[in-house]
């Protein structure tokens, strides 16, 4: 930003560095406790370093189960916050009909309302249809927020999409799905492609609805505040944060690069 | 001659609004079309109604014998070149112009090969790699064209075609049109608020007003004989005379149209009417003469290179009785 050469003051480096370094140590914590020798307490400095913890990690069913289930309910919500997301979106950006800024708002406010709302609503409403808690009530709590995220994106391009496009791909010959397909797809792409990773991270890692909506089923981070309170193999805990971390380092980075260049897709011209 | 579009009391509302209001017309198969009027006659909306973007409230549409209403604009043999072009950003120049061939299933060396000889035709041979933002407003319009004509309508929609141009541009863009028009021998419909562009292009020009239809005949035809005070006004301006003027000057006692250029600048006294000059304006070709007569002010094209009155100046006013036109008082 700055190209005259004057350097920051020292203090405000410090400050800085501090801010940074505050928000990214504990990560590290992380990473150096999944290869402690003392599995009681986090101890510091550990007293040794061993891999065995991955081993152990590696041979633990309830991990696999709560893995898992997670990838499971992140990938379906996700789905389905695709497809209604992208819906909705085209319906409240692409035409006017009674009640357009309702519905707008209505399909924002699950993630404006505290999750704990969120939670109990559903859990009230699914005792009172005497539904049972399965993985498919977990899934429907997390579709709430994730639909807002791809929405969001996705209403955000389609705003962009010159609506002339539209009429003249049905100019030329193409049918609504072609259109769809050739037209809307390309264009609105990368912003379902970055809607769709953040509904996943958020169905990753979301606690408060799941411990409503899960009934005796275990999602990863579940399994892990269970984990923290028990002192058992506690390093086990810090090994699985080690893999989610780097597992959902890369299709995020991966994210990133590919709707870096995005940028120009849509509103070319006017 | 084959009818290539015939409205019959074709209406269009939205809500309170009638865009278009009980229109009546018949294209020829192979006209260059012009529909020329205001922004909101309902001009742009005529053009939807036949390109299938609009249905009508009411009314009969037909484009070449087969009913119109109900028919998708993707199952219609029209296509429309877009005010603003409407590039698809995302593919490149040649898959643009390729596009309508794409979604009808035409095999890619085919479809390439088209598309290329349609950027041909525009002046575009080796541009197709290009993407739309790369490209000038010049050269976009000309994928826009490409992009229509490589499907081989049977009409072609233009909406606005010159709008977002240059002047100079817009002259060149002007006689290419028209040359390409004749040599394709496809109708061509255009829409233009820009009584210049449609008195040089089209074959004959719709005048629209408040959604209706004022007046259709040939650019001679509504230049020289208008038909109401609003195509006398709108087509180039002219001295618009109210019944006792026109009396006044010789004629019967309606509205009439007196060209400027009808007016020829005479010695006081000499001509058919006497006044002084009000005001002057220099226009390049010809000086605008404001003349001052029987309490009203008449404008006259003096050519340029012709001496010219000053302000104040006593001047006659002469003419061809039959510069005189009668209109309908609308």
């Amino acid at each position: 930003m700055r190209s005259d050469g004057r350097r920051a003051p020292l203090g405000l480096t410090l400050a800085a560095a501090g801010g940074l370094a505050f928000l990214h140590l504990p990560i590290l914590l992380i990473f150096l406790y999944a290869f402690t020798t003392e599995d009681k307490s986090y101890q510091f400095p550990p007293p040794g370093l061993t891999l065995k913890w991955f081993a152990v990690a590696w041979g633990r069913p309830d991990v696999w189960a709560a893995l898992g289930l997670s990838l499971k309910v992140a990938a379906v919500s996700t789905a389905i916050a695709l497809v209604l997301g992208t819906l909705c979106a085209a319906a409240v950006s692409r035409s006017r009909f009674f009640g357009r800024e309702t519905v707008s708002l209505l399909v924002i406010l699950p993630i404006a309302l505290p999750g704990i709302i969120t939670g109990i609503a559903l859990r009230s409403a699914f005792s009172i249809a005497e539904i049972p808690f399965s993985t498919w009530t977990i899934i429907l709590g997390h579709a709430t927020f994730c639909v807002v995220v791809v929405y969001n994106n996705a209403v955000a391009r389609f705003r962009r999409l010159s609506g002339s496009l539209i009429e003249a791909s049905m100019d030329l010959g193409a049918d609504g799905f072609q259109t769809f397909r050739h037209v809307v797809l390309p264009n609105i792409g990368s912003a379902l492609l970055a809607g769709g990773m953040l509904a996943f991270a958020l169905s990753f890692d979301e606690v408060i609805v799941t411990t409503f909506t899960a009934g005796q089923q275990q999602t990863l981070p579940i399994w892990m505040l269970e984990e923290l309170v028990r002192p058992r193999q506690r390093p086990v805990t810090n090994v699985v944060a080690v893999a989610v971390v780097l597992v959902t380092f890369l299709p995020i980075l991966a994210a990133y690069y590919l709707t870096r260049d995005g940028e120009h897709v849509a509103g070319q011209g006017k | 001659m084959t009818t290539a579009v015939l409205f019959r009391q074709v209406s269009r509302h939205f809500g309170p609004v009638r865009a278009v209001d009980a229109v009546d017309l018949d294209i020829a198969e192979g006209e260059f079309f012009g529909m020329l009027g205001p922004s909101g006659s309902g001009k742009t909306t005529c053009l939807r109604l036949i390109a299938g973007f609009e249905q009508p409230s009411a009314g009969h549409i037909e484009i070449f014998g087969e009913t119109a209403e109900g028919v998708p604009p993707y199952r219609r043999n029209v296509n429309t070149v877009f005010q603003d072009y409407a590039l698809f950003p995302h593919l490149n120049v040649l898959d643009n112009v390729a596009y309508g061939l794409m979604v009808r299933k035409v095999p890619r060396a085919e479809r390439h090969a088209r598309a290329e000889e349609a950027l041909a035709m525009v002046k575009l041979a080796g541009y197709g790699a290009r993407r739309p933002a790369a490209l000038s407003g010049g050269q976009r319009q000309r994928v826009a064209l490409a992009r229509a004509l490589v499907n081989r309508p049977r009409v072609l929609l233009l909406d606005e075609p010159l709008g977002a141009l240059d002047l100079k541009l817009r002259e060149q863009m002007q006689e290419e049109l028209k040359a390409l028009q004749q040599s394709l021998g496809i109708t061509f419909v255009f829409v233009t608020h820009d009584q210049g562009e449609a008195l040089s292009m089209a074959d004959r020009v719709a005048v629209f007003n408040e959604g209706r239809i004022v007046q259709v005949g040939t650019p001679q035809q509504i230049y020289d004989r208008p038909r109401t005070r609003f195509v006398a006004d709108f087509v180039g301006s002219s001295n618009v005379l109210p019944p006792a003027l026109t009396r006044a000057l010789g004629g019967p006692e309606a509205w009439a149209s007196l060209r400027p250029e009808a007016l020829r600048l005479t010695a006081p006294g000499a001509g058919r009417v006497s006044g002084t000059v009000a005001g002057l304006r220099y226009l390049g070709a010809a000086t605008r003469i404001g003349v001052a007569v029987e309490g009203a002010t008449l404008a006259a094209l003096l050519p340029a290179g012709r001496p010219a009155p000053t302000p104040g100046e006593a001047v006659g006013l002469d003419w061809d009785p039959a510069a005189l036109h009668p209109m309908e008082a609308g």
